[in-house]
């Protein structure tokens, strides 16, 4: 039963691409799902924060270390840290995390530029600009900061205002007793059809309200390492534990919408590729149709 | 049948996409041509103008506490300028040292370090934070700016501090090529200058500035960034601008690519 299941829904996914792909939206005009601000502040701020990764990796490789608490510095111990080390016969890039130590090289720590290995924290393909240099990765970071703050601004403003937030996004009580069948509906990669398809689940809620409040920590904990806004506000620093501990999160929270970006993308390519970027590209979403309901009849 | 509103919207959107994905794709080669410079240096006022319009004047920054004092207190840049007339002023424990203040200042001053200990000090424990993203406490001890410029006292015209040092730098490769040594200096406006906690510091953690941190004089701006922190300083410029001093650009990274304004 289990495996004819599977078999169902792999069948469906490419019927899905077919139907999306060539076939008409549905109901005349289709299901209008996303708002153009919704739709234009989302691109915009996924090239934001392709942006921001890429630079705050760059500016990461000027000291590539983490630490916990007010201070930290070369004799401060990391519990992060991206090294070149000598060992005899050579060298070797090693990733720190707490105690454990990885042998990373050719990615971490010591990795190819131009063809010759060099001390790096992360490889040159992942950085912008690809070489190492803190005065330019820091103009692209900042650049793309205040244009993530501006359209984010823009989206929360637009989004509460006009209840998108409240409406679609905030989950209600039903929504969090359903939480345990929405997991195992994400591990069987079930997707919702017919009317629950016009709503996002319990699960997509929880995963769009956390990424508005990882760019929020992101926002927070970059200007917390900022001297003058620690002159301003210090109790940024109080809120974090300092500005090591606020460069810290500022890191592990990239990390997490890294996390999230690549879920969001299994996803999208799981729940129909085509349907689902072009309702945000064109705000038109194909109800799936409920496949139980096609079988039985 | 797609109508004229249609078109023009896919338009725009593949328009927006092409141009997403160019950015993306030249993003390296738009640094290394120096491209976007004047885009770059607009962020920068802006981050300036925002910054400087939360701080009025006098807005202190954070004060530490003996015990939130780092362990050790890492030195940067350059660790000793090594020049035959920066080891005889070592030699001599700095007797002989002069920081002159001249420009646009009404009394010129040259100043020997036995003057300086002799002006009311100010003691301070702030964090010292690195463009390149590491922090250290220490406790610092020197004069307020301030008290010398008022001595000297400024022109009219006068808008910037300019602080001229011992030490010749050459700091990493930028660009991936090259980065030329020079003598360092930096600058400030005279907003920070006349900041209570701006300071001419010579002394770190209760002793004298040993000669990595900036031996005998360094500057301390505690609401920018470590490399606005002069060390070695020995003539402090009163201008009205920069544009004429080495780069033109205010500091020695500056000259390299660094904001002039520090503050974040």
């Amino acid at each position: 039963m289990q495996a004819e299941q599977v078999h169902t829904e792999k069948a469906g996914f490419w019927r899905r691409l077919w139907r999306d792909a060539f076939g008409p939206i549905g109901d005349a005009e289709g299901f209008y799902r996303h708002g153009a601000l919704v739709r234009l502040t989302h691109w915009i701020n996924a090239l934001c924060i392709l942006f921001l990764l890429g630079s705050g990796l760059n500016i990461f490789n000027a000291h590539p270390r983490l630490y916990w608490g007010l201070y930290g510095a070369d004799a401060d111990q990391p519990f992060f840290s991206l090294n070149a080390v000598d060992v005899p016969g050579g060298t070797q890039g090693i990733t720190q995390i707490g105690p454990f130590h990885f042998n990373t090289t050719g990615i971490l720590g010591w990795s190819k530029v131009d063809g010759e290995f060099q001390a790096r924290g992360w490889p040159d393909w992942l950085t912008i600009p690809s070489f190492q240099d803190l005065a330019d990765a820091r103009h692209w970071h900042f650049l793309f900061a205040w244009i993530l703050v501006a359209n984010g601004i823009a989206y929360l403003g637009y989004s509460l205002v006009a209840r998108h937030i409240q409406k679609d996004v905030w989950p209600t009580w039903a929504d969090i007793r359903a939480i345990p069948r929405s997991v195992l509906d994400h591990i069987k990669l079930r997707h919702p059809t017919g009317d629950a398809a016009r709503r996002y689940n319990v699960l997509q809620k929880m995963a769009y309200l956390g990424v508005i409040l990882l760019i929020t920590l992101m926002v927070l904990t970059g200007l917390t390492m900022s001297p003058a806004i620690d002159a301003f506000f210090p109790w940024l620093l109080d809120l974090f534990g300092g500005r090591q501990s606020a460069r810290s999160i500022h890191f592990i929270s990239a990390s997490l919408i890294v996390l999230f970006v690549m879920v969001h993308l299994i996803e999208v390519v799981l729940a129909g590729p085509i349907n689902e970027v072009r309702s945000m590209l064109t705000g038109r979403y194909r109800i799936p149709r409920d496949h139980s309901a096609k079988d039985h009849s | 049948m797609a109508s004229a509103k249609i078109i023009s919207r896919r338009i725009a959107i593949a328009g927006g996409f092409a141009g997403a994905g160019w950015l993306i794709a030249n993003a390296t080669r738009l640094t290394e041509n120096q491209s976007l410079d004047h885009v770059f240096k607009a962020v920068e006022d802006w981050t300036k103008i925002a910054q400087r319009g939360l701080l009025y004047p006098d807005r202190l920054a954070r004060e530490y506490s003996v015990a939130d004092i780092s362990p050790v207190f890492k030195p940067n840049g350059t660790y000793n300028p090594g020049t035959d007339e920066y080891n005889a002023h070592v030699a001599s424990h700095f007797v002989n040292w002069r920081l002159k203040v001249d420009g646009l200042v009404s009394n010129p001053l040259s100043l020997s370090m036995a003057d300086i200990m002799r002006l009311p000090r100010r003691t301070q424990i702030t964090k010292h934070d690195c463009v390149e993203g590491w922090t250290a406490i220490g406790m610092w001890t020197g004069v307020q700016l301030g008290l010398i410029l008022k001595a000297a006292a400024m022109k009219p015209n006068a808008r910037y501090a300019v602080f001229h040092c011992a030490d010749n730098l050459t700091g990493e490769p930028a660009k991936g090529g090259e980065q030329s040594p020079g003598q360092y200096y930096e600058s400030i406006d005279l907003r920070d200058a006349f900041h209570p906690q701006t300071l001419v510091a010579y002394a770190l953690n209760g002793r004298q500035l040993d000669v990595p941190h900036g031996a005998p004089l360094r500057l301390r701006v505690e609401r920018q960034l470590g490399y606005k922190q002069a060390k070695y300083v020995q003539r402090i410029e009163i201008t009205d601008g920069f544009a004429q001093i080495a780069g033109g650009k205010g500091g020695y990274w500056e000259d390299r690519g660094y904001e002039w304004y520090a503050g974040i």
